[in-house]
């Protein structure tokens, strides 16, 4: 065998690693192993890529050395909360390096002369490639770019308009074709930096309409765009484990996508073109949100038997996971039954209040998805939100002129009480009034969510 | 031609695949679903070994160490991060 068909073997098995431990990630018992499974599938494909001779190491090392570290450290110091914007910006970096992969292709190989030993090469293909890699690369760049600015707050979280925009982002996409294509057939260099910069440029201008609530869609959106970046490098540079690992990221992230719209009842060409967020609006209610005191609050969960926690983003911003932990833990050893009710679309990512509360330490059984807690809402004496707002709106389900009529909801409206933990009247992502706040069960806590669930821990300590 | 094809064929299966094999997860693993596949997505680091390893032109060289710096800090932190969160998640004796 020679040394090109070892390394072929060696990119089959990263393959099948990748295609195991992807699998695996889907199923709690065995995610952990599954995601080492595919670590070692990364290994292999770089090993034998190092083995194919005639290459310059000092540069790769150092390229290694740099990345690795850089990598590392950000994996060790982030604080769960900023889970969002880590996600975000390694997504960005992919994205970006498969734009730079399809570039250092060109600036390698400018006429596009068939490499030895590759049959049916072609020249019009490989610079198609190279657009597409560039094109999704740099959209995935800049896109997760200002989703990271957006979810660490460096920017503002609210969808920003302005008229003409639709348009403006047509042409520019139009534009892209036309020059894509330029150089698609003429190889000219300057086609290729106009590729570039506009790929860049839509990339912003496609995540600046989309607002903060609008995230888990967005994330996993450019999620699965990094892959089809990678899969399109993976045609410029003819590598099939580049293809088969980037379609794979490309297909899981796009399910993920769909899983969030379905929570949101909303097609994915609402949540990226609606400009959701932006407007306000929503009819008024009648009656008077009624206020509680934390003091009143312990009353009632004393004689609890079974309470459920329905957290939403407000719990991330506060901080508040801990507390709640604290709480749950005070509750059970009185004696209630406690589970958390976590929406699909709760917080800025896809799964994010789960990630919170298991780094509280919070038991795994108790994480509850939405439709196992409707099953039994009923039941409980009191649903505590916290920092949820559109997730709990019963006008999902009951006023057909809202706009987020149709979208699942934990229905606590139905518990026998609600405290509604709340920073201020304000209104929630979708800018619509809450009617559960004006119900008869519902109890509004005002505060600090943070401050509110330690009082109550202390008051349950005294 | 043929090769081309190969790979096309290669990405169709993969496609249908990555569908089938993702159809139902847990909500609670979908954040390290998201950032475990978005590591697997720094497949990439692939195709910029091979720019910064091989290439003669100076800038090609430049873009392939770029690309090698961020794909690599994709891949560790991605794995990295993923193994850290799925750690919490185990089950709590």
């Amino acid at each position: 065998m020679d040394q090109k068909t070892i390394v072929d073997l060696a990119y089959i098995a990263a393959s099948v690693l990748f295609i195991y431990g992807i699998k695996m990630l889907g199923s709690a018992n065995t995610a952990q192993r599954g995601n080492l499974i595919s670590s070692i599938g990364m290994l292999i494909a770089v090993v034998a890529t190092l083995f194919r001779g005639g290459m310059d190491y000092t540069w790769i090392i150092a390229g290694i050395v740099i990345g690795a570290g850089i990598g590392a450290f950000a994996a060790k110091k982030v604080q769960m909360t900023g889970m969002p914007e880590l996600v975000a910006l390694f997504n960005g970096f992919g994205g970006l390096s498969s734009l730079l992969v399809g570039w250092a292709e060109v600036a390698k190989n400018p006429e596009f002369t068939p490499p030895e030993g590759v049959s049916g090469y072609s020249p019009t293909f490989t610079a198609f490639a190279v657009v597409f890699a560039i094109l999704i690369g740099g959209i995935t760049f800049t896109g997760s770019m200002i989703a990271y600015l957006k979810l660490s707050g460096k920017m503002g979280g609210s969808a920003t308009v302005f008229p003409g925009q639709k348009i403006i982002n047509a042409l520019v996409f139009a534009a892209l074709l036309v020059f894509g294509a330029i150089f698609v057939f003429t190889h000219a260099g300057w086609a290729l930096y106009t590729v570039i910069g506009l790929s860049l440029l839509l990339g912003v201008l496609g995540v600046i309409p989309i607002g903060g609530g609008d995230m888990p869609v967005v994330i996993s959106f450019l999620n699965s765009f990094s892959g089809i970046a990678a899969s399109a490098a993976g045609f410029v540079i003819l590598n099939n484990v580049l293809i088969v690992a980037g379609c794979l990221v490309g297909a899981s992230g796009l399910i993920l996508t769909i899983i969030m719209c379905k929570a949101m009842n909303r097609t994915l060409g609402n949540v990226l073109f609606g400009g959701f967020g932006a407007s306000s609006g929503g009819q008024d209610v009648e009656g008077e949100m009624k206020a509680m005191t934390p003091e009143d609050a312990y009353y009632v969960l004393e004689a609890a038997q079974n309470v459920v926690f329905v957290p939403g983003y407000g719990m991330a911003v506060a901080q508040a996971q801990h507390a709640v932990k604290e709480l749950g833990d005070i509750l059970e050893a009185n004696g209630c039954e406690i589970r958390h009710a976590i929406h699909p679309v709760a917080g800025r990512m896809p799964g994010h209040m789960n990630v919170l509360l298991a780094e509280a330490d919070v038991a795994y059984e108790q994480l509850c998805e939405m439709d196992e807690v409707n099953d039994m809402i009923e039941m409980a004496d009191v649903a505590i939100v916290i920092g949820a707002n559109d997730v709990v709106n019963p006008a999902a389900i009951e006023d057909e002129s809202s706009s987020i009529y149709g979208m699942p909801i934990i229905n606590v409206h139905k518990a026998k009480s609600v405290f509604v933990l709340k920073r201020g009247q304000g209104k929630g992502f979708s800018g619509l009034v809450n009617t559960l706040f004006f119900r008869e069960n519902c109890r509004m806590i005002y505060g600090d969510a943070k401050d509110t669930i330690t009082n109550l821990v202390t008051q349950f300590k005294d | 031609m043929e090769q081309l094809i190969l790979l096309i064929f290669v990405l169709v299966i993969a496609a249908f695949l990555g569908f089938e094999l993702i159809q139902k997860v847990p909500s609670q693993l979908h954040t390290p679903l998201m950032s475990g596949s978005n590591a697997i997505s720094g497949i990439t680091i692939v195709g910029a070994l091979i720019a910064t390893g091989v290439t003669d032109s100076g800038l090609g060289k430049w873009l392939g160490l770029a690309a090698l710096i961020l794909a690599t800090i994709n891949v560790v932190g991605g794995y990295m991060v993923t193994n850290r969160m799925l750690g919490m998640f185990r089950k709590k004796d």
